[in-house]
């Protein structure tokens, strides 16, 4: 059966706002299963997800990993990190090999943009993109956008602006579809070698200063900014980013208004964002986390076929749902 | 080889720029060359008489830029396949870049292709040899040495020329010998990594995107050359409006620069690229729709010189891989014809005579080759094809070995029905 979402989830750009919001609605029941002694319902009970990490990532797998054993989904891991073309599978075998073990589910990572439309191309499986290159990061983007709902409640109208290497940023793409898709105002900001050319058509304001962006913005989404990017020239030192581009308390201190701090993790402290911004009052970093499980399941959760009004009585009948 | 009969084209519409022939008559070939043209001429006894009413008779095509990836990748293409496809599209000469395995950039290479070309006994395969040893942008080939072994033109297509010293040095060196120097313009430090148009699709797409300036930046340094050294520069494959903008800037201050187009910056747009679709993956990118609408009017009013396809098989499973990773290139022989009649001829862009001019008399004038002209006495290169057969591109097909198109299921009007070298039909149309 297709899923109110479709097959897959591997981006928020094709999604509607409604698709958008019957995910964030959909988390919201399931955020309280976390909270819970015993974590788990059996929603997904009998499901096989496998994580395919072509890439490095603690956060993002282990969220899911969480996700899935809480909905009682069965969970295989397989990392490999370096491309499918160094490891000398080519990803079409890798999809159909996949395919042969009758697999409900793939949450695919990798580093080469459009892979995860090209898996859920060849295989009927529902694919779960947890970041594509520099394409998009569909959950990641949803769980940030989940925390500024849980602050400013509709956003409509919110002005949010993302900071730092856009040009290489999945999480970035994924925050501006999202957002404009509920009625935000989206701004980006950076040093202009590291925003992409052609951003202006997506509809965004675009700051040169960070000044201009701390003045006009009511919740800053602080982007991690890679050492590649310095020996790759984009950038002439972290230093001078801290200088010129960093979040810190003095630059906040001069905004108009408190303002809301999001980053999606691993922050390099010191460089894009400085300790006492990330550990301040205004940082929701760790609700984000905290939101990302609970987003996961939602996703899963729906993919699945499971239906949105029932996500309520499903954690209900979870064995031992008692606290 | 079998004497070749004498031919009777009858009846067709005889399109010939280079005499400003358009009129409906009959041509007689006989002994590889062009007889007579006339109204009603009487078929010789034992003449094969082919009824060309309703089809489009005109000096062959000739496409300046292929890719028959022999010697090295014969899995891929041959010669022999390759000429055969160049057949099947209307073509009776192709010039084969020189990008091979080894590298053809000596005369003993370029003769190995010159036999392989003539045991096809199909289109006529034209050599062209590396500008620098190995394509290694270092010391110059034996241009000399590779053209009295029948090469036809110089390139390193495929890398562009980095030094514009070896530029200069090559378009000084090639005057001896009467070829051009082509060039495929690719600035290399923009370009690096790129696998499409940059602009709002690989912003979408997270991308690395090439921007038009790697391709305009060589433009302009390769007319300024030319202008320094009065050589002949042709420019592979334009893309962008830029470039046209450029070329037109040279060409009225009377520099000798020539440029091409491919049927596919003709008829598509980096919107091919959307779903991340590796068949839409080439090298330069597809652009934007004004880049597409700038080529179409520079090749109309000759700002462009000639169309050329930059046919390009792969391996089948070659770009059956993530995006980034899938190698450039499409295939075009067997689609190209049909492509310009749909896209341009048939959108009122172009009339038939401008593309005959475009196919088959600029490429013969320009690379000096016979063909391009049915005045008596020529060479009977001919193509006769039917402008309004409709087709659809069904690349299991092709007589290339090369499967990679974008426009695989598309309906196409335009098809060769005859492919006529030096008097011989390579290839008729079944059906």
């Amino acid at each position: 059966m297709t899923s109110a979402l479709g097959k897959d989830l591997l981006a928020l750009e094709p999604l509607t706002p409604e698709q958008i919001r019957l995910i964030l609605d959909t988390a919201e029941p399931f955020k309280e299963i976390s909270e819970r002694a015993i974590k788990k319902v059996p929603a997904l009970r009998g499901k096989t997800i496998v994580n395919l990490f072509f890439e490095s990532s603690t956060r993002t797998r282990i969220s899911f990993e969480f996700a899935e054993k809480r909905l009682s989904a069965d969970t295989v891991n397989v990392a490999s990190v370096g491309s499918s073309v160094q490891k000398g599978e080519t990803l079409v075998d890798t999809a159909r090999n996949l395919e042969a073990m009758r697999i409900d589910m793939v949450v695919i990572r990798h580093g080469a943009s459009g892979a995860a439309r090209f898996l859920a191309d060849r295989i009927e499986s529902n694919v779960i993109n947890a970041g594509d290159g520099t394409h998009e990061h569909p959950t990641q983007g949803l769980l940030d956008i989940l925390t500024l709902r849980d602050h400013f409640g509709d956003l409509a109208g919110r002005r949010i602006c993302i900071v730092g290497d856009v040009l290489h940023s999945r999480v970035a793409r994924s925050n501006i579809w999202g957002l404009k898709k509920l009625g935000a105002e989206v701004a980006v900001c950076g040093p202009k070698s590291l925003l992409p050319w052609g951003i202006d058509e997506f509809g965004v304001k675009v700051f040169k200063r960070v000044e201009e962006a701390i003045e006009w913005a009511e919740a800053l989404n602080v982007l991690r900014l890679q050492l590649e990017r310095m020996q790759a020239g984009y950038i002439p030192s972290l230093r001078e980013y801290n200088r010129v581009f960093g979040i810190t308390h003095e630059r906040l201190d001069r905004a108009p208004r408190d303002i809301l701090i999001l980053h999606p993790g691993p922050m390099n402290r010191g460089v894009e964002i400085d300790s006492d911004v990330a550990d301040g009052p205004h940082s929701v970093i760790l609700n984000q986390v905290t939101n990302g499980v609970a987003v996961r399941m939602a996703v899963l959760y729906l993919l699945a076929g499971g239906r949105p009004e029932l996500a309520e009585s499903a954690k209900a009948s979870a064995p031992g749902a008692e606290r | 080889m079998t004497e070749a009969r004498d031919i009777l084209l009858s009846g067709g519409r005889v399109i010939d720029p280079s005499a400003g022939r358009d009129e409906t008559t009959d041509v007689l070939l006989r002994d590889g060359k062009v007889e007579a043209i006339g109204r009603s001429l009487g078929a010789p006894e034992g003449a094969e008489v082919l009824d060309c009413s309703g089809l489009l008779v005109s000096p062959g095509f000739i496409d300046v830029h292929c890719h028959l990836r022999e010697p090295g990748r014969e899995d891929v293409e041959t010669v022999a396949t390759g000429a055969r496809a160049a057949a099947a599209g209307g073509f009776t000469a192709v010039c084969a870049m020189p990008n091979t395995e080894p590298v053809t950039d000596n005369q003993a290479a370029v003769g190995f292709i010159i036999r392989q070309g003539l045991r096809a006994a199909a289109a006529r395969v034209y050599p062209i040899g590396a500008i620098s040893v190995g394509q290694r942008g270092e010391a110059l080939a034996e241009f000399g040495e590779m053209v009295g072994a029948g090469a036809v033109a110089v390139s390193d297509d495929g890398k562009p020329v980095v030094s514009a010293h070896l530029m200069r040095t090559a378009l000084e060196y090639a005057q001896a010998f009467d070829i051009p120097v082509i060039d495929h313009c690719e600035e290399p430090t923009l370009a690096k990594g790129g696998s499409m148009n940059e602009g709002m699709m690989s912003a979408r797409l997270g991308l690395r995107g090439i921007p038009a300036e790697a391709e305009e930046i060589m433009v302009i340094r390769d007319i300024l050359l030319a202008r320094r050294t009065g050589g002949h520069v042709h420019l592979a494959h334009m893309s962008t409006a830029g470039s046209v903008e450029l070329i037109r800037w040279g060409k009225e201050r009377g520099i000798n620069v020539t440029a091409e187009v491919t049927p596919h910056h003709l008829t598509l747009t980096e919107a091919a690229v959307g779903g991340f679709d590796t068949s839409a993956k080439m090298n330069p990118p597809l652009r934007t729709e004004a880049d597409v609408e700038a080529l179409r009017e520079a090749l109309r009013d000759g700002t462009i010189d000639l169309v050329a396809t930059d046919h390009a098989p792969h391996h089948y499973d070659a770009k059956e891989r993530e995006f980034a990773d899938a190698p450039f290139g499409i295939v075009g022989l067997e689609t190209a014809l049909a492509l310009v009649v749909t896209e341009l001829v048939e959108k009122g862009i172009i009339d038939f005579p401008t593309l005959v001019d475009r196919m088959s008399t600029r490429p013969a004038k320009l690379f000096h080759l016979e063909g391009g002209s049915l005045a008596q006495g020529s060479t009977a290169d001919v193509t006769v094809f039917d402008p309004a057969r409709e087709w659809v591109v069904d690349p299991s097909k092709f007589l290339s070995k090369g499967r990679n198109t974008p426009y695989a299921g598309d309906q196409l009007r335009g098809r060769a029905v005859y492919t006529i070298v030096g008097g011989r039909v390579v290839f008729r149309l079944e059906e």
